[in-house]
């Protein structure tokens, strides 16, 4: 199937009279309902086959390495600053919003095993993936927008060259190979700002705190987050470059693609983070059947 | 009514088959019908220069020619083949005889100019490093520009720069055909006519043909062997063809048709009226 946007519709026959009066205005909504549903169902059918093109262009034929390293480098490279800083503070804030709760019930030397279970099963992957969707994903609906609106989209396509191939597949590959790496850098920066904060300002102790996280975490967890992380960086990356791909006119088609394929990939991580929980917990119990640890 | 013998203008009696064939082209966009029966010809080594006003489909048109957009009805063929039961494969292959030079020229920001002209050579051939150098140094000469401008990126050149340079990239894979969409607007008198001076040396080269899309009257005298006119659907009635002129640039300034004429001298006529008319109807909706 070609990537051109600009697939003409054939030709529509004349619309029917319309009835008036209340009938007219009860077709009309249900038109309405027809329009916007059938409009839905075209628009997941084409990111879907979007997605089949680019995993088809994947296996199809190697990637050139001056076209793949500069996409690694802009999304692997440049992301990890702000995904190791934002992993320390919520490390921290974890301790501090869990600390008073713990406190009182006198269980504050198990601190360690909540912030860490929450980190490298949610908090790590997510926030890695929210990081990644809010640097990377936009900037590559604006980019890949402003080659649409500029034609060099069209270019690619007249010189012979598979847009997929040369714009999607290396961002694809970029997105699904680091964001296990963003994910571990996430999750070892906020195990490190929660025990910081824990054990220097909090004052728990080094040996308990540790010692209840290595009770309580397990490389499930660890892996389950990784695990997560890869939907996570191929939403990301399929959505961006789709609402890319299927930019508006001018300036503002560019900002509406950049701003939509950060709200469709964050809602997108957080509904694939639901799923996969709950498949997870469910392939967790069935290699655990003593069931799930208790942290209280 | 038989849109072939309803624009017999726009095809041309030769032993030879043409390069490129139009037949009964119609595309439209939603409701909105942009071209309509649509039939031409276009011999090998001949220059068809498409002229008509905005929004009448001229770039519609030339992309329809290339396949990037596909026709509601109608087809488009290329050395007798039909682009639209190709496969992509096959449409991209057939691709690398057309060269498409663009309005805004559509250079790829990230690389140089160097790197831009060599891309189809390193798409599509095996030669080696040196050699497609050598190739897109010959093509920086052909059009003009010069050395110096092998390491700059797009943004850093003039805009007459960069459509020598679309030029150059186009040029890079010997084409048989050449469609160039605007290739003169924005461009001062001077530059303009430096391009056109382009066009009619790429001309020169064996079995090119080319097909300029324009709304400069200079250029289309200047370069065409051929010149159809195409007009706004909206401003012709059910049976009426779109393409309302199709001759030699001579012929078209015998032309006596009313919209021929009111386009080559540029005059606005009750356009403005009609515009604002336009307007407030929209508005009133």
């Amino acid at each position: 199937m070609s990537t051109t946007p600009e697939t003409p519709t054939p030709e529509l026959p004349a619309a029917p009279p319309q009835p008036g009066g209340l009938s007219g205005w009860f077709a009309d909504q249900v038109a309405n309902v027809g329009g916007f549903t059938m409009a839905r169902v075209a628009a997941i059918g084409d990111v879907a086959i979007f997605s089949l093109q680019t995993v088809g262009w994947l296996f199809a034929r190697r990637q050139r390495r001056d076209v793949l390293l500069p996409a690694l480098h802009q999304i692997g490279v440049m992301s990890l600053p702000v995904v190791a800083l934002t992993g320390l503070f919520i490390g921290m804030v974890l301790a501090v919003q869990s600390y008073a709760q713990f406190k009182a019930l006198g269980l504050q030397t198990r601190l360690g095993s909540v912030i860490n279970l929450s980190l490298v099963r949610e908090l790590g992957p997510v926030l890695a993936a929210t990081m990644l969707a809010g640097r990377v994903g936009s900037s590559m609906a604006a980019e890949l927008g402003t080659m649409r609106v500029t034609e060099q989209i069209d270019a690619l396509e007249c010189m012979g060259a598979n847009p997929i191939y040369y714009l999607v597949v290396p961002r694809f590959i970029g997105c699904l190979l680091l964001i296990p790496a963003l994910t571990i850098m996430a999750d070892f920066m906020g195990v490190l700002g929660g025990y910081l904060y824990s054990h220097l300002i909090l004052g728990i102790d080094y040996h308990h705190y540790w010692e209840n996280s290595r009770a309580y975490v397990d490389a499930f967890d660890f892996l389950m987050g990784i695990f997560k992380s890869l939907f996570f960086g191929a939403a990301i990356a399929l959505v961006s470059c789709h609402h890319g791909f299927h930019c508006g006119h001018g300036a503002e088609g560019v900002g509406k693609a950049a701003t939509n394929a950060f709200v469709h990939s964050f809602v997108l991580i957080l509904l694939l983070d639901l799923f996969l929980g709950i498949w997870l917990n469910n392939v967790h119990d069935f290699f655990r059947p003593e069931g799930p640890r208790r942290l209280l | 009514m038989n849109a072939t013998a309803r624009q017999p203008v726009a095809r041309r009696d030769s032993a030879e088959p043409p390069l490129l064939e139009v037949a009964e082209l119609s595309v439209q966009f939603g409701t909105q019908q942009v071209l309509r029966d649509i039939t031409l010809d276009l011999p090998a080594g001949e220059t068809l220069v498409v002229i008509g006003e905005s929004g009448c489909g001229k770039t519609v048109l030339l992309k329809s020619l290339i396949g990037l957009v596909r026709p509601t009805r109608g087809e488009v063929r290329f050395e007798g083949k039909s682009l639209s039961g190709m496969r992509d494969r096959e449409l991209a292959h057939l691709r690398t005889k057309y060269g498409f030079v663009f309005q805004g020229a559509a250079l790829f920001d990230s690389m140089t100019i160097a790197d831009n002209i060599a891309f189809p050579l390193r798409e599509h051939t095996r030669i080696p490093a040196a050699e497609a150098d050598a190739i897109v140094k010959s093509l920086l000469d052909e059009v003009g520009l010069p050395r110096s401008a092998l390491a700059k990126k797009p943004v850093e050149v003039s805009g007459g720069m960069r459509k020598r340079a679309g030029l150059a990239r186009a040029l890079a894979l010997d084409p048989l055909l050449i469609l160039y969409d605007e290739p003169t607007t924005g461009l001062d008198p001077i530059m303009t006519d430096v391009v056109n001076e382009l066009i009619l040396k790429v001309r020169e080269r064996p079995r090119v043909t080319s097909v300029v899309v324009t709304h400069d009257m200079n250029t289309a005298r200047k370069v065409a062997d051929r010149i159809i006119m195409l007009y706004p659907l909206f401003r012709l009635g059910p049976g009426d063809p779109q393409i309302v002129f199709a001759g030699t640039p001579e012929d078209l300034d015998r032309s006596r048709d009313p919209r021929v004429r009111q386009f080559v001298e540029g005059r606005a006529g009750s356009r403005l009226t009609e515009l604002r008319d336009e307007q407030s109807l929209e508005e009133g909706r």
